[in-house]
This record gives structure tokens, C-alpha cells and sequence, in this order.
């Protein structure tokens, strides 16, 4: 019964949030447009199945994984855990926390396989290019920018150099790609940057990050505990690109192979007719003896 | 009707893969690291089923409403010819759906407390509700913008790198003179910016609007709006630090 309450309280806030997209889309529809929506009884359905499935994420994420995630950040970033065997705390060595950034990776992977705004991305990247962009390799390298993106944020609140050194290294690193970068995928790949960081990853890269920058002296909450979010928005704009660097490499390789396969083979053939002629020749001499 | 519900189940066992890689690895930390036992195991099994169920229900939505509303408005949108009608929904679009982001309402919330407690604004509810909402306003305004920008390049076909590029350039520039304070908050904005619902709608939006216009490629022009939009409240928020220092 409580879960049912809690239900209904999560659809409200849904709705409520939704509520201005909503408007500004029936408003311009019927006073812009002025068109009915076409299969306006599907759309209708697709939306409420949008609002009912939102409410229903939300509600098993706060149930499940969030409590259970943020209590893990906490644990995993308390100096019981990361100096268990020592009595006086003397220095902070990065690699004492190795555990922190193998979580933040792991963490920062599988949150956003299974963000929705993702999802949707890269379903939609899948239809327009017609098979050509695979949904869960984009999803994949998306997910691995993010992993990189997060421990190496962490590693940055541990040893608490300033923010913007690495963003503008990103973004270095974003520029010299984009000259070598298959122009076909380009947008698709400014755009990861934006959608991995919404309902999943957020609270739980937050608590990560407050909970690094409160346990470690000298950082602090409110400045150091921001920043991470930055940083998975950041990295999946390179790891997009790379994965579509590496994926036109191989093409531009296998097509190398067919080239040398068919010179073989035409080789051969070449070969094969010279011979036959050549014995031909040899017939026809012998006949004419 | 059973074909119907094959293809829930299908959706069903993909959104369970979906989450496979989550529960792993918190299985992995809680028992293998932390060595702890889990915790109220059966409000996580209700809540997972529930995350699973969520998902399935918003993926067959997202099908069935959230992209076909977005492409057949930019078509409509692209018949009607009239392109300030269309700057106008895109702006209204981006500045609406941003102004009431849970995620952004509580980052401005927790940066007026961070402004209060450095001195920049004065320590009262008032001034950091203010300051809240200055920066709420000042995002929403960066992200309607942004999907302007975003629009604008498709019906005129702008290659995206030079803008993106040129934002980071100005981003880059800013970092330098923007007071330190505002430097986190602003870089973080850009990301949570961009909600559940919006995403799929701006996409399908330009994808619409790009395979509407002759000339255009869906892929090349379509893509790119969300791109924007987490790119100006960047730059847009280290203004308003400025403004205000």
C-alpha cells in the first residue's frame, strides 16, 4: 500500500516537471501549427507511457540503488576503510585511494548504460544512420568516457589540483580530433557529452564527490565536491570520437585487405590464363608437328 | 495480443541488460571490498523490478510519443516556412524545459549557499534566493539560446566544429577573468542541464527539422542541439558570476 502511495506521490512530481514541456508543445501545436498532431491516440499513449515509466525508474532508483550507492561512496571514501592499518594519520598518498577510482570507473560505466536520455540518443543515432552507427557501441564508448572521465575527476579532488587544467587539456584533446574525425559522427559525438549526466549518474557521482572532498582534509565540500559532473560530460565527446577513429581505421584496413586479397587473386588468375595458354601454344606446336 | 506481449517481454530482458552492469558491480563492491552484507535485500529486489519495469515503460513511450511529437512538429515547423515561429519554439522549448530542471533548481540552491558562505553575496535567505534564482534564469536563458544557435545551423547548414570549437575557445577565455568561485558551478551546469524528456524531444527535433530541409543530412545536421545546450550555460553562468562580483 505505502508502495503504491509513494508511487503516485513520484508520478505527480513527474508530471509537474514535465508540465511546461507539455504546454509549450500543446500551445504552439494548436495556436502555431494549428494542425492536429497526427496519430495523436498513439502519442498520447507513448506519452503517458513515458510519464509512467519515468515515475517508476525514479522510484526503484531512490528504493534501491541510490541508498545503497551513496552509502558505498560514503564507506569507501571514510578513513577507516582507506587508512585501516595505520593509528596516526600523517600524509595522504593518491594511491591510497585505488579503490575509490576503480568504484568511480565501474560506477561512472554501468550508470550510464542504463541512462535513459542515452538510450533514447542512441536509438535514434541507430534508425538515422541506418545501421551504420550501432546503438550499443555507441552506448558502450559513451559508458567508457564517462568511467575515465569519473576516476580521473576523483584522482583530481584526492590530490586537489585546479579544475580547469584538465578541462582545457580536454578540450585540446577534442580539438586535434575533430580534425581527424569522420565528419558523419562529429555532432553525434558533442552531443554524448550532454546526455550521459541525467537521472542515473548524477545523484550517485555527486555523493562521490562530497563524500571524497568532506573526508579529505584540506578539500572542501562545496568547492571541490562540484566538478565531477564536468568531467563526465567531457570525456565520452573523446571517447566517441576515438571509437569512430578506430572504427573507420578498421574499415579503411579490412578494405586495404580485400584490395591485396583480390591482387592475389587476380594474380593467380593471370597466371592460371598464362599457363593455359602457354600450353595451348605447346598443343598447337605438337599438332602442327 | 500475444505478439504484443512477446515484444514487451523482449523490452523487458533488454532493460534487465540494461541493468546487469549496475547491480554487478555493487554486488562486486559491497561483498568483495567492503565485505559487508547487502543491506534490506527485499526493498532492493522490489526496487530494481522497479527500475527494470521503468524503463521498459519509457523506452516504448519514447517510441510510440516522445519522438514522433518532436519530428512532426520541426516537419510542420519546415512546411510552414516561417522561420521566426520556429526560433520562438526552439527558445521557448530550451528556457522551459531548463527553468524547471529538479536536478539544476538544486545545484543553484547549493551554489547560493556556497556564495553566502565565501562572502561574495550577503548571508540571507533573501540575497541566496535571489542569487539562486538569478542563476536558474541565467541557465534557462543559455539553453534557449543554445537551441536557437542549434536551429539556425541547421536551416543554414553551419558545420558544427567551428561553433562548438569557438564556444570552447570563448569557454576557455572567460575561466581566465571569471572570478574562482563561480569556475565549479559553472562548469558543472552544462551537465545538468539536459533532462530525460528533453533529450529525446530536442533530438528528434533537429533530426526532424534536418531531414525536412533539402539539402540537409539528419546525421550531420540533426545531431548537435544538446551539444549546445551544455556548452552556453557555461559560459553564460561564469557572465553572471562576473556580473555580480
Amino acid at each position: 500500500m505505502d508502495l503504491i502511495f509513494e508511487f503516485l506521490t513520484t508520478l505527480k512530481n513527474t508530471v509537474v516537471d514535465v508540465l511546461p514541456i507539455l504546454s509549450i508543445i500543446l500551445g504552439f501545436q494548436l495556436l502555431v501549427i494549428r494542425k492536429p498532431i497526427p496519430h495523436i491516440k498513439q502519442v498520447g499513449f507513448g506519452f503517458i507511457y513515458v510519464l509512467i515509466g519515468l515515475a517508476l525508474f525514479l522510484l526503484g532508483l531512490e528504493k534501491a540503488l541510490f541508498p545503497l550507492g551513496k552509502m558505498m561512496a560514503a564507506q569507501l571514501t571514510a578513513p577507516e576503510f582507506i587508512h585501516a592499518g595505520e593509528q596516526v594519520l600523517t600524509t595522504i598518498h593518491w594511491t591510497d585511494y585505488k579503490w575509490v577510482y576503480v568504484f568511480a570507473a565501474a560506477i561512472g560505466f554501468s550508470t550510464t548504460i542504463a541512462e535513459p536520455s542515452l538510450i533514447a540518443v542512441a536509438i535514434k543515432a541507430e534508425e538515422v544512420s541506418g545501421g551504420a552507427i550501432n546503438a550499443n557501441s555507441l552506448r558502450i564508448a559513451v559508458a567508457i568516457g564517462v568511467a575515465v572521465g569519473i576516476a580521473l575527476g576523483s584522482y583530481r579532488i584526492v590530490v586537489g589540483h585546479p579544475i580547469h587544467y584538465y578541462i582545457i587539456a580536454g578540450y585540446v584533446v577534442v580539438v586535434i580530433q575533430t580534425f581527424y574525425c569522420p565528419k558523419l559522427i562529429m555532432p553525434l559525438a558533442y552531443d554524448s557529452g550532454g546526455v550521459t549526466t541525467s537521472t542515473v549518474t548524477v545523484p550517485l557521482v555527486a555523493a562521490l564527490g562530497l563524500g571524497l572532498a568532506s573526508t579529505i582534509p584540506g578539500r572542501s565540500p562545496l568547492i571541490d565536491g562540484f566538478g565531477l559532473i564536468a568531467f563526465a560530460s567531457l570525456f565520452p565527446i573523446i571517447a566517441v570520437m576515438a571509437y569512430a577513429q578506430l572504427t573507420e581505421a578498421r574499415a579503411h584496413r579490412a578494405e586495404q585487405k580485400e584490395e591485396k586479397r583480390n591482387q592475389i587473386k587476380q594474380d593467380k588468375q593471370n597466371k592460371r590464363n598464362l599457363n593455359q595458354k602457354q600450353q595451348d601454344s605447346l598443343k598447337e606446336s605438337i599438332e602442327d608437328k | 495480443m500475444t505478439n504484443q506481449i512477446f515484444v514487451f517481454l523482449k523490452a523487458l530482458l533488454g532493460s534487465c541488460k540494461d541493468l546487469l552492469p549496475i547491480i554487478l558491480v555493487i554486488a562486486f563492491f559491497q561483498f568483495a571490498v567492503l565485505q559487508q552484507p547487502m543491506p534490506n535485500v527485499g526493498d532492493i529486489l522490489v526496487g530494481l523490478a522497479l527500475v527494470v519495469l521503468g524503463l521498459t515503460f519509457f523506452i516504448y513511450g519514447l517510441e510510440m510519443g516522445l519522438f514522433p511529437i518532436g519530428e512532426s512538429m520541426a516537419q510542420a515547423f519546415a512546411k510552414k516556412g516561417s522561420i521566426s515561429w520556429l526560433l520562438t519554439f526552439a527558445f521557448c522549448l530550451g528556457f522551459g524545459t531548463t527553468v524547471a530542471e529538479p536536478s539544476l533548481i538544486a545545484v543553484a540552491k547549493e551554489a547560493a549557499i556556497v556564495a553566502a558562505s565565501g562572502g561574495i553575496i550577503a548571508d540571507t535567505l533573501e540575497s541566496q534566493l535571489s542569487y539562486a534564482n538569478g542563476l536558474r534564469f541565467t541557465v534557462a536563458f543559455a539553453v534557449g539560446f543554445a537551441i536557437v544557435m542549434g536551429v539556425l545551423r541547421i536551416l543554414r547548414g553551419w558545420p558544427i566544429q567551428y561553433l562548438i570549437l569557438g564556444g570552447y575557445v570563448v569557454v576557455v577565455l572567460m575561466t581566465m577573468i571569471a572570478p574562482n568561485w563561480i569556475i565549479g558551478i559553472a562548469y558543472d551546469s552544462g551537465g545538468v542541464t539536459t533532462s530525460t524528456i528533453t533529450v529525446p524531444l530536442v533530438t528528434a527535433l533537429g533530426v526532424g527539422l534536418a531531414s525536412a530541409i533539402k539539402g540537409r543530412n539528419p546525421m550531420i545536421d540533426g545531431f548537435g542541439l544538446i551539444a549546445f545546450a551544455s556548452l552556453t550555460p557555461m559560459i553564460f553562468v561564469m557572465i553572471y558570476g562576473m556580473v555580480i562580483s
